[in-house]
């Protein structure tokens, strides 16, 4: 069986974000960039599953800028067989990363694609769910646990207040929550060896893609800064404080 | 071969979030139970920090010098403990196999110690024979197809949970200089082998070192590294020279880690209504560490890139470890003094590397060795013009 796992190119998530001077966006020049956290956690969940001897191969995907090819690379430092860089300069939008997704599963005709549920930049937790739905697949979002059965999944979902088990046949779409596994450091002699494994270049036009954004930022603004704190003298004067100040009972 | 640009980055990247994920959190638990964990060994092992430079035919990374004190700079933002543990296999333990040993004894040997089964140990300082390591006494006598040791080493790093030893003993008792000596691999359960206890040291805890004492240990003749008699030296020599370079890029990674530390301190610590590093004295100790630290970090890199043009570098390599190790005790100095009290008690770490790099000055050859190597070299190349 074949597993396809797209990984997106995102700030590194121990960067502190910062907006650009114009609002237009956030700063990403000289900024450190590195797999996003859930999709790292499917590329280890597929790595495992073919440690395991249920998966033959896993093909690891990024969509955009010359240097996702770094972001493959590290997919297939942590043990993926193969990448696909599909590349484009334009922004790309979670429908029109999920279309350029539907058409290298077409090609590929893998049975199970994990995706993390929502990439660190922005936040969207869209692309999984658009995937499924132009595919016609079953899907499991959120998941923490993935058995693989005779043609299909079990899947653990973390949901508001508890978890839910369900059956999906495949092939299926899953996304990835953050207690599905704990991402391995890719070793240093794999590191080296990824530079040995294939990574096929396509762009938009060769998947019949149309990838025009259809969303238009606005302006970015940063959080309010939080103010400091102030100290009270009694009880008395934090019940008032919270009464009359803060408002909050 | 050198890495390309990408693949090197990617490598430090992953040694980096190691050291930092993984090493820094655990730093007090080592040094209070004077203990690495066996799993976080484990993970070293898999990580392959263990064949960092054993050559890639013989299952290692195979990094240039220029590569290695890169990713050794990046294990300095930790407590050195953490190196100790595969540091002998990457340095001294396993070099002189690596530069002057047979291809049956890179066979046999390398690709164990590049993987972690094995950990290599280097064993030249005695009791009697430290700085003056021409002078040391234990004798390999040629018995047959063996050699029979009788000797004790001491302070031998990793002595503890090494399955081998580089030794240096001398094979021409009629020689007392460095000619009679020669480099013999010895194996942890050969007889009449034995280590002692584990020393107590000033700092450096999680590290072990150990004597290691023999008393008629026999050891094959086929295991004088390289197969000939008297060339120990010359192998001890050039493992050193490299692992001069190795030492100064830690000694630099742990002087970044300070100065990090100094500086996020000098932020928050508030004195006279301000934080002190507003307070030019305290600039002051910052800039000095920053600008020592940079000069030190350019050294060894030039050095390390020159060892990989062929270039003999004996001097530099000297001067590196020279300037490097007294450098970072300097900025761990001025650290405790920008830390005021809270450098000097031990719930920040700061006291702890204190102690910790007071070593660096002292193995892999004294400062005052290094002086010497390097004036010597000196006044050789001034005579020789």
């Amino acid at each position: 069986m074949k597993m396809l796992i797209p990984v997106k190119r995102v700030i590194d998530y121990n960067v502190k974000v910062r907006v650009k001077s114009d609002g237009t966006g956030v700063e990403t020049s000289n900024v450190k960039m590195s797999m996003n956290p859930f999709d790292e956690i499917a590329v280890e969940e597929a790595v495992r599953l073919k440690e395991a001897g249920k998966v033959e191969e896993v093909i690891a995907v990024s969509l955009g800028v010359a240097q996702c090819q770094e972001t493959i690379r590290t997919a297939l430092a942590m043990g993926a067989d193969r990448g696909i860089h599909v590349a484009s300069d334009t922004d790309l939008e979670p429908l029109a990363v999920a279309k350029l997704l539907k058409a290298l599963v077409e090609r590929e005709s893998p049975e199970l694609v994990i995706l993390g549920k929502q990439a660190i930049d922005d936040d969207s937790n869209q692309t999984g769910q658009m995937l499924a739905a132009l595919l016609g697949w079953p899907q499991a979002t959120f998941a923490s646990e993935i058995e693989l059965g005779d043609g299909t999944a079990k899947v653990i979902r973390e949901i508001d207040g508890g978890l839910e088990t369900i059956n999906i046949n495949l092939p299926a779409i899953v996304t990835t929550d953050l207690r599905l596994n704990e991402p391995r450091y890719a070793s240093l002699p794999n590191i080296m060896k990824a530079k040995k494994k294939p990574i096929d270049e396509l762009t938009p036009e060769d998947l019949g893609v149309d990838v025009t954004p259809r969303l238009e930022t606005l302006k970015v603004d940063e959080p309010p800064k939080r103010e400091a704190g102030v100290m009270v003298e009694s009880v008395a004067e934090l019940v008032d404080k919270l009464k009359n100040e803060a408002r909050v009972i | 071969m050198a890495l390309d640009p990408d693949t090197l980055e990617q490598l430090l990247d992953t040694v980096r979030r190691f050291v930092r994920e993984r090493l820094v959190p655990l730093e007090a638990d080592v040094a209070a139970n004077d203990k690495v964990p066996e799993d976080l060994i484990e993970d070293m092992r898999e990580l392959g920090l263990f064949g960092l430079s054993i050559p890639e035919s013989y299952g290692g990374l195979g990094l240039t010098v220029s590569e290695e004190v890169r990713v050794v700079h990046e294990l300095g933002w930790t407590s050195p403990a953490f190196r100790s543990v595969f540091g002998t296999n990457v340095g001294i333990g396993s070099q002189g196999i690596v530069i002057d040993g047979t291809e049956e004894q890179k066979a046999a040997w390398l690709p164990r110690l590049a993987t972690g089964e094995v950990i290599a140990s280097f064993a030249l300082t005695e009791p009697e024979a430290g700085s003056d390591a021409g002078s040391l006494r234990t004798s390999a006598r040629r018995d047959g197809d063996d050699y029979v040791l009788n000797g004790t080493k001491r302070y031998i790093t990793n002595a503890p949970h090494a399955g081998i030893f580089t030794v240096m003993a001398r094979t021409d008792s009629d020689e007392p200089g460095a000619r009679g000596v020669s480099a013999f691999i010895v194996e942890r359960d050969s007889p009449g082998l034995s280590v002692g206890p584990h020393d107590k040291k000033m700092g450096q805890q999680g590290a072990h070192t150990a004597d290691v004492v023999f008393e008629d240990c026999r050891v094959p003749a086929a295991n004088i590294i390289g197969g000939v008699e008297g060339q120990g030296f010359k192998t001890a020599m050039k493992v050193l020279d490299r692992g001069r370079l190795h030492m100064g890029a830690i000694a630099n990674g742990i002087a970044e880690r300070l100065i990090d530390e100094s500086v996020r301190y000098a932020l928050e610590r508030e004195q006279f209504g301000k934080p002190i590093g507003e307070f030019q004295l305290v600039q002051a100790m910052l800039a000095d560490s920053r600008t020592e630290a940079y000069a030190s970090r350019t050294m060894v890199s030039d050095a390390a890139r020159r060892f990989d043009d062929g270039e003999n570098i004996s001097t530099e390599a000297a001067c590196c470890k020279l300037y490097s190790t007294e450098m970072v005790g300097r900025v761990a100095d001025r650290a405790v003094q920008i830390f005021g009290g809270a450098g000097y008690m031990a719930e920040y770490p700061i006291e702890r590397f204190y102690r910790d790099v007071r070593l660096l000055r002292i193995y892999e050859g004294t400062s005052q060795i290094q002086q010497i190597v390097i004036a010597r070299n000196m006044l050789r190349e001034a005579a020789n013009s």
